[in-house]
């Protein structure tokens, strides 16, 4: 058996499979399935500082090779979460992180101030790339500026492991990458889900209530291999890898292209067991290959 | 019971009528305490192109062969697909997800009201609520008299009305138009239904105004199936809900469903 464990700026990983933000809840909801001390960490739901209903239903569109979402941030606010998720998640013994989100900077910045208080949580994702919300959200990781602004701002109040989740939906990924290392992100992962839209054709209709929604699964992974790839040879902070990671193999793919550690999302809908068979497969394609860690893999990839 | 990801066994495929097929499927782990409304997601064939789990309502459990049965009617790729298994393959189910209905806790008439592929539910249900004794008329709708599937089993449990659109058999109309919908309604003491959503809204306004209770089973699209995507939701008096979680049965006073 190889190494798995794994240290990403100050957060120490069993093995380098954790559960994307949104697709896994608030990891309660996999206690029938399997232990979730097996998880090098888990992300929980998106949060803001206020309660947010989300979008109108329908709020899903499947492809052939993935689906599109429009939730917009459904969450019961930070408060809620703190009072009502947090002293359940005590019971864990893996490295939870929660996914901030907000429609100003002030927000994102009350928001990770109440988060701070929480001991348990190891660390924040930022999300400055949902596609999901009318204000902010996605705007924040768009630009450089809007980027650098709202990272600074949360890196004053937040002194545990700041993740910082990139958006797919710009020219130059390596840009707004330099731009929120520079202001303090511990690490990067990346990528949000793709701006995407679906038309229902007989009744001339969109699918989603919001028209467009983010793209996520399979269809997904080429792009965000390729945005990986690219992230990962321009900074220095560990880059965690994740887009339609569906297998083992898929998650090889993520390491070779610079990952540390990937993120499964949407496979979780298909098999909630998904990680699970991930970390064996990890395991067992090391074994194969006869490296002794998974350190061996980052960045391996032969050109 | 847990919920947990099975592979299940197809033992039996019987087809009902051109659209309509009924799957057995046998568990290696012991079923017990299912509810009626409870259902599972089942993975279809990935030669189909079909990406999600598709969700169905648990038909029928048996208990002494711990197996499920699943009632399909073919619409699109995932449904076709699964109801053509074959006897001998193994299908991964994750199963029982949802809140069911509910029981009436003192000796009641109650009426069920199934339009299409709706009356899934109903027939687990109207086993469980025959076990413990309850007055039950069932009142099934479809578009024509081909389309009516299990009556002969639904009889067992209590006694069978029917409507159709073309009139082939039973009331020529909606189920609404029948005459248990007229002022005998006010008798029953609870209505529970599933089918379409504007079958399951008219029955729900009529159920209002005879302020009889009634509980209804949605059929919103998943993903997930059991509670992290938050795709599946409807709008309730205590604001966006998941069907998979807090339902598919809601209780009519739940939805903002009065007009
Ligand atoms: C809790 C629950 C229980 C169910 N129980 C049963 C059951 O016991 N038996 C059964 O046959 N079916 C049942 N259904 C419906 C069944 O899941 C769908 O028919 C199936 O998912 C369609 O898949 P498909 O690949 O065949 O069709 P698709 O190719 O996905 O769709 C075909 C067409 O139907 C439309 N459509 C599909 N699903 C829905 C929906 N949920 N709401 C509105 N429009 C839709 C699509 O937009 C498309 O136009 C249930 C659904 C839910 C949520
Ligand atoms: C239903 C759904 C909800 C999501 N919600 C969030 C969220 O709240 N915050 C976030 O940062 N990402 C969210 N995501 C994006 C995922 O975390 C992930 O970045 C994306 O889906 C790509 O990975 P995948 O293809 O493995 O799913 C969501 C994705 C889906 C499918
Ligand atoms: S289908 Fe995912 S939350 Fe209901």
């Amino acid at each position: 058996m190889a190494e798995l464990n794994i240290d990403i700026a100050g957060l120490k990983l069993k093995n380098p499979v954790m559960t994307a933000s949104g697709t896994f809840g608030f990891g309660v909801e996999f206690d029938d399935f399997f232990d979730l001390n097996s998880l090098g960490g888990f992300v929980v739901k998106g949060t803001t500082l206020h309660p947010r209903q989300g979008n109108a239903y329908p709020r899903m569109a499947e492809t052939p090779s993935g689906m599109l979402n429009a939730v917009g941030l459904q969450n019961g606010g930070v408060k809620y979460f703190a009072e009502n998720i947090y002293p359940r998640l005590l019971v864990y013994n893996t490295n939870i992180l929660v996914n901030v989100s907000g429609s100003t900077v002030e927000e994102y910045i009350a928001c990770a101030e109440q988060i701070n208080e929480l001991d348990h949580i190891a660390g924040i994702e930022l999300n400055i790339s949902c596609p999901n919300v009318k204000e902010g959200g996605m705007a924040f990781g768009t630009s450089c500026p809007a980027a650098e602004a709202v990272v600074k701002a949360v890196r004053k109040v937040y002194n545990k492991p700041l993740m910082v989740k990139l958006s797919p939906n710009v020219t130059d990924i390596t840009e707004i990458a330099l731009a929120v290392e520079a202001s303090g992100a511990d690490s990067i992962s990346l990528i949000n889900t793709i701006l995407a839209m679906a038309i229902h054709a007989e009744s001339r209709k969109p699918v989603l209530s919001t028209v467009t929604g983010g793209l996520s699964g399979p269809a997904v992974k080429p792009i965000a291999l390729r945005m990986v790839w690219q992230v990962s040879k321009s900074v220095k902070v560990p880059v965690i890898g994740m887009g339609g990671i569906m297998n083992a193999t898929d998650a090889i793919e993520f390491f070779l292209a610079g990952a540390s550690a990937i993120q499964v999302g949407t496979a979780n809908f298909i098999d909630p067991m998904a990680s699970q068979h991930i970390i064996a497969g990890i395991n067992n394609y090391l074994d194969r290959h006869n490296f002794k860690s998974i350190k061996e893999i980052i960045g391996g990839l032969q050109l | 019971m847990k919920k947990s990801v099975q592979n299940l066994k197809v033992v039996s495929n019987q087809r009902l009528n051109k659209d309509h097929a009924l799957l057995e499927l046998k568990s290696e782990v012991l079923l017990e305490g299912i509810l009626p409304g409870q259902f599972a997601n089942i993975l279809v064939d990935k030669s189909q192109n079909v990406f999600l789990r598709r969700p169905f309502s648990i038909f029928q459990v048996d208990y002494k062969c711990n197996s499920i049965f699943i009632l399909i009617k073919g619409i699109g790729g995932g449904t076709r697909a699964l109801s053509k298994s074959l006897v001998g393959e193994t299908l991964s189910v994750i199963f029982p997800l949802g809140r069911g209905y509910t029981f009436p806790e003192k000796k009641s008439k109650v009426l069920l009201v199934g339009g299409g592929v709706g009356i899934a539910p109903l027939m687990l249900l109207a086993t469980m609520l025959k076990q413990s004794n309850h007055q039950i008329e069932i009142l099934l709708g479809a578009r024509t008299g081909e389309d009516l599937v299990e009556l002969g089993n639904f009889a067992k449990y209590g006694t069978v009305h029917t409507t159709t659109e073309d009139g082939s058999h039973g009331t020529k109309g909606f189920v609404t138009n029948h005459a248990l919908f007229g002022d005998e309604l006010k008798s029953f003491d609870r209505i529970y239904t599933c089918g379409p959503e504007p079958m399951m809204k008219a029955v729900a306004r009529l159920a209002y105004q005879n302020d009889v209770d009634c509980e209804v089973s949605l059929e919103n699209t998943m993903a997930c199936g059991y509670g992290v995507c938050l795709c599946c939701v409807t709008e309730t008096t205590g604001g966006h809900r998941c069907v998979c979680t807090d339902g598919p049965v809601f209780d009519i006073k739940q939805l903002k469903w009065q007009n």
